[in-house]
Formats: C-alpha cells, structure tokens, sequence
C-alpha cells in the first residue's frame, strides 16, 4: 500500500498565517525554541545576569592565573622576607597592602595573597566543577534508570541513594582522603594531581543520590506522559525513548541542579582544606589560606581575602543558578 | 483472512485494591478500508483496549490473554520487540490531546522526520521532503515553513492535523484514532473528521475510532462496538445502533445524545448512576444496578452474565431480556421519546 501524496482535494485549510502588528502577511511566523525562550527571560533577570557575568570572571580569572598574576603580582611561592617586621613577624605597616602586592603579604614568608588567591580559584573551581560533573553524570544516569524501568531495578537503586545518604559524609572524607593519601608511593599519580583526582572522587561520588532522587521523580512522571506513549506508539525505542524524549526534558533540572551544586562544592572543598586534608602546602587554596590566617588574628587582610573569595564565588553562583531557575520553570514563583 | 480480529481479549491490571479487568473477553472484526467506531463511557476499557492492540501494555504489570490477530500474525504471544518493529509501520495511533502527545523540545517536522526514521534507513534530507508532503497531505497551509514550527506555536486543530501526519508517516495499515476530536472545537472537529475520512480511504487503513461521542461514530463508522465495564454489549452496524439499538445502556447513549432537531425545552435523558468499579463488577449483567429493564427479566439480570448472542444479520446483544420484548420496548418507549415533537 502506497501513499497518493497529491494535493488533497477535499480538505478545509483552516487558518492561515496572521499578520503581525506591523508585520507583512505572512512573513511574522518565527519559531522561538524553549531555549531562547528561557534565554530571553534569563537576560531581563539582572541579578541572575550579574551573577552570571562574576562567574565567567571567576573562571577567566582561573584560566588565566599565571597571565593575571604576571601583570599585577608575584609568583604565589615567592618568599619575600623585605615585607616582614623580623620582630613580630607580620607585614611591615600592618597588611603591606599597595600597588606592589594588592592585597598585600602573609605573615611569616610574605607571599604575595594576591598571586595566591588567584591561584586558589584555579584549585577551587577545577574541584568543584569535576566533582559537580561527577555527581550529575552518575546522579542521571541512576536516576533516569530508577525511574524508567521501576520494579526491582528502582528500589535497588532507591536503597542504594539511603546509604549513600545516611553516610556521615564530613568525617567519611576525612578518613578516607588521610587512608587513600597513605598508598601515595604506590599510585600513578602524585602530589597535588592525587590530591586533586581525590577530592574530586571524594566530593563528587557522595553527592549524587541527591540529584539522583530529583531525576527520578522527575523521570517517574515523564515516563507516564502522552507523548511517550506516542513514540512508542511509533515504534521508538527504549534508548531512543530515555535520550530523545526524556532526558531533553530532564536538562532544565539539571542545569538548575548542578549550578546550586559547584558552590556546595566550593564550600565543601574549602572545609576539607581548612581541615587539613586538603592540596598540601605549598600549593594555594582558599581553604588552606582561611586555616592558615586563623593563627595570625592580628593580619586580618590574611583571613579577609581568601574569605571574601570563597564569599563572592558561592554568592555568584547561586544567584546565577536561582535565576536560570526562575528562566527554565516559568510555573515557580518569585 | 480478516485483517484484524481479537479473540477473547482480556487485560486485567493486578493493584493493592485488587484484580483490575479493564478488558474483560472482548472479540471483534475489521476489515481493511472499514472503520469500526468504540462507544462508552469513561473506564469501560476503551482506551486500554487500543493500548491493548498497540502492545504498550506489554512488558507492564498488565495480564493479558485471548489472541490479536493481525494481518495473519498474532501479536499476544509475540515478543515485545517484534510487536515494536509493527508500531508505526503496520499500525498507528493518533492521540486524544495532540499537545501533550507532541514532544515539546522539537519541531513538528523533527518528530515526523523521527517517525518516518524509525521504520526507513533514509537521510534526514529525504525524510524531511517526507515530512513536508505529510503536512500538506494532512492540508497544513505553507508546509514548507510550518515544518519548522514548534507544537506550541500551532492552533488545536493544526496540531491535530500533525499528529495525523506523524501517525501516518509510516503508512499504517490499521489506525487507531482515540477519542481523535475530543480536545477540539465543534467546527474544527468536523474538518478533522473529513480528513480523517479521506485518508483513511486514500490510505485504505483499517480506521477504529475511540470515543464517547456517538455524533462522531455516527460520521465515520461502518460498524459500532459499544462496550461497558471491559465488555462489549452490542456490536452492529451503524443502521443497527442507530436505527434499531436494542441494549438499554445504548439508549440510554442516545439519550443522552443533544440534538439539534428536538424541541429545547426538551429534558435530556441521562443514564442514572455511575459506571460500575472494574474491581467489583457488580453480579450477573454489569449494567443492572442502572438498568430501568432489569425487573423484567425474573431476577436473572443479577445473577447470571448474560451472553453476547446474535439478534438479526450480524447485530449482536448482550441483554437477559428477549429480542422481542427488547423490540417493543425500543418501538413503543423510546424512540417516540427520542423523536418527540
């Protein structure tokens, strides 16, 4: 049986293309995508826009540290011991803040916070990105399977997220970061790139049942829609069912989602070198400088900068990630 | 051979509240190029028997047993992945609500190029001029633009007429159409209905329209199927139910049907109560707590199931009162009724 595809004879056209206020007849038709859709709401949202302009200065800054840090500073491992008072064994003039270091020295060696804090976005935000990247990947995955095939394969998963939930995630990290560093010698990697792959592993991997509970939710209720049953009706099938007609729907969440997660992430990486199982010295990071200052109270440009660092990225990011909220579910309300 | 038959078909949906027996021994015929109109209320196993036929209950909780014969295969005993490889090609479906069953993140035209894709290992060029012709067949105006356009961005009934189109990409030799205007407005509906019509005789598709308008089975059918409680309780031609209904539960249908041509003043007559809960279908007819006839039948009518028999030439009845006494009921209470003033 083959289809005639002539002109049909016998069928009404129904409406045709309206003008547009001020439009020719039938040019004003322009088909707007739920994404720039979202776009346009995102660019009216000027806190959302701020936030999102500090991030990507966060991430040129990171980018480009050792550029940034050739202009305005000093190598970050640089002693330089004119800077220190010998007697106190604080900066000469209190922070030693001026056009030479810009945010002045540390106490003890007179590194330049400057280069340091620069350097620490590097570190802060390559962990927080890929342990982001890592909780949404397995969050997904798990959540999308949980959710689409159900019965035995969802309440093992869902079991699964409990325990990785009821783990007292904080002091797990330490043990385990202090045990993996012990077999250092017998790794491939070293140094600061095991430290990083760790903390990477370490925060990313105990993160994901939460993004994986959202997407299972969201992908129980998908499953149930009609235009599922549609494809189906066509034939699709499974893996074309979960990737083409599901997971489009489930990208809103998850943008949403991992935008709220890296300064989660930030926070929790800066508390894991605070506490000491961090990148080891010498290397900066934010939470390394905060647990170096809180023995120099009397510097307080030492705890400040590294503070406010920590401060502006967490802020901006959340404020970016409310916003693409706000442009991606137009039912939530301000 | 008959292109499709069911044979006793019953699905039942185990819950927590118990058995679910949404279809429950349902058999019927249709020829290519027939059109075979479903009639009943909300969950008397309409749509669950299209889903049923389709095979999306596979793979489910859903217990199925009976045969689907279809083109000389039959398809409850087939694996789920053969059944696939059907859908769409051999047998498609149009959906009530073309909103929600459009994908809202891509254009008309990527979902029929999608569709046709499924089934033909062609490039998305030649898939997409595919597309285009299926829009203008389906009597889209500017085809070659509106392509392009989003789901949203079309009117109920164009977003109809392009769930037309996708379900027809494939040439489908049997469609099911379920409750295919419910979600449009009167004179949208009609146009609908004539495409509908004219594809289907263009495309020379087995057609069953889903639905509980009997005005839209009336357009289209050749034969009527009216089902309660996942049974079906007369099955005839279109003259038969219309012309000569002989289930009280059909004329309580046309009944309830607004006429333009009666009086205004005129009272419709709606079937009293509710359709009966498919976990306890009530004993002997399932429609005899509703039923103003039962009393007439000795008490039988609540104890004992009755049969689906033959009254004349093809019109079957399932109903404990005689052909007779049904005939006299019909000639001398109702139809004076129907057709009063």
């Amino acid at each position: 049986m083959t289809a005639p595809i002539d002109p049909p004879s016998a069928t009404v056209v129904e409406e045709r293309p309206q003008a547009g206020p001020g439009g020719t007849p039938g040019t004003s038709i322009q088909g707007r995508s739920l994404g720039q859709i979202a776009w346009m709401r995102l660019k009216r949202d000027k806190v959302a826009m701020g936030g999102a302009i500090v991030v990507i200065l966060l991430i040129l800054i990171a980018i480009f540290a050792p550029v940034l840090v050739g202009w305005f500073g000093h190598p970050p491992n640089e002693f330089h011991q004119e800077m220190i008072d010998p007697a106190t064994q604080t900066p000469k003039g209190g922070s030693g803040i001026g056009w030479d270091f810009l945010f002045g020295v540390e106490p003890l060696n007179g590194r330049d916070l400057f280069s340091r804090v620069v350097y620490g976005a590097r570190i802060s935000l390559l962990i927080a990105f890929f342990a982001t990247l890592l909780s949404v990947v397995i969050g997904t995955v798990m959540g999308i399977v949980a959710g689409y095939f159900g019965g035995w394969v969802d309440t093992l998963i869902s079991r699964v997220m409990d325990v990785f939930l009821a783990f007292p995630l904080l002091v797990f990290s330490l043990a385990l970061i202090g045990v993996l560093a012990q077999f250092e010698t017998s790794l491939a990697v070293k140094g600061d790139t095991l430290r990083i792959l760790l903390l990477i592993f370490v925060i990313g991997f105990f993160n994901w049942p939460y993004i994986g509970r959202i997407i299972r939710g969201q992908t129980l209720s998908l499953r149930e829609r009609e235009f599922v049953d549609a494809a189906r009706s066509l034939g699709a099938r499974g893996p074309y069912i979960l990737f083409r007609e599901i997971l489009p729907n489930l990208i809103a969440p998850i943008l949403i989602y991992a935008t709220l997660l890296i300064p989660t992430n930030v926070l929790f990486e800066a508390a894991l070198s605070f506490l000491g199982v961090g990148i080891p010295a010498p290397t900066a990071t934010w939470g390394g400088m905060l647990s170096d200052a809180v023995k120099y109270y009397t510097v307080p440009h030492f705890m400040f900068f590294p503070g406010m660092a920590i401060f502006i990225t967490v802020l901006a990011f959340n404020l970016f990630g409310d916003g693409l909220r706000d442009a991606l579910d137009p039912k939530s309300s301000r | 051979m008959t292109f499709l038959e069911l044979k006793d078909l019953r699905i039942h949906f185990p819950s927590d509240d118990g058995l679910v027996r949404s279809v429950d021994g349902l058999s019927f015929r249709l020829e290519r190029g027939k059109t075979l109109g479903i009639v009943g209320e909300s969950g008397s196993g309409k749509s669950v028997t299209s889903l049923g036929i389709l095979g999306l209950h596979k793979g489910g909780r859903a217990k199925i047993s009976g045969e689907i014969w279809l083109d000389g295969e039959e398809l409850v005993s087939a694996s789920a992945e053969h059944v696939r490889t059907l859908r769409g090609k051999k047998m498609a479906m149009i959906f009530q609500d073309p909103l929600s069953a459009m994908h809202p993140f891509y254009t008309v035209g990527a979902q029929i190029v999608e569709a046709y894709r499924i089934h033909h290992d062609v490039s998305k060029k030649v898939a997409r001029k595919h597309a285009i012709e299926m829009l203008d067949r389906v009597g889209i105006p500017q085809p070659d633009r509106r392509v392009d356009s989003y789901p949203h961005e079309f009117s109920g009934g164009m977003r109809q007429r392009a769930m037309i189109a996708m379900a027809l990409s494939c040439d489908p030799e049997l469609l099911i159409a379920d409750e295919p205007t419910t979600a449009l407005d009167v004179t949208v509906q009609a146009q609908i209905l004539d495409l509908m019509r004219d594809l289907q005789r263009d495309f020379n598709a087995a057609l069953i329209i889903i639905t509980h308008d009997l005005g839209v089975v009336a357009e289209l059918s050749d034969d009527i199927l009216v089902m309660y409680a996942g049974k079906a309780i007369e099955y005839g031609t279109s003259e038969d139910i219309f012309e000569r209904p002989e289930h009280p539960y059909t004329w309580g249908l046309l009944g309830s049907m607004p006429r333009l041509d009666r009086e205004r003043t005129e009272r419709l007559m709606p079937i009293k109560g509710s359709p009966p809960s498919l976990i306890n279908v009530p004993p002997g007819c399932a429609f005899n707590p509703r039923c103003v006839y039962g009393d007439r039948t000795g008490g039988r009518s609540t104890t004992e199931v009755p049969e689906l028999l033959e009254s004349e030439g093809g019109h079957l009845v399932r109903c404990h009162l005689s052909r007779d006494e049904r005939r006299t009921v019909w000639e001398n209470e109702i139809k004076p009724n129907l057709e009063a003033s």
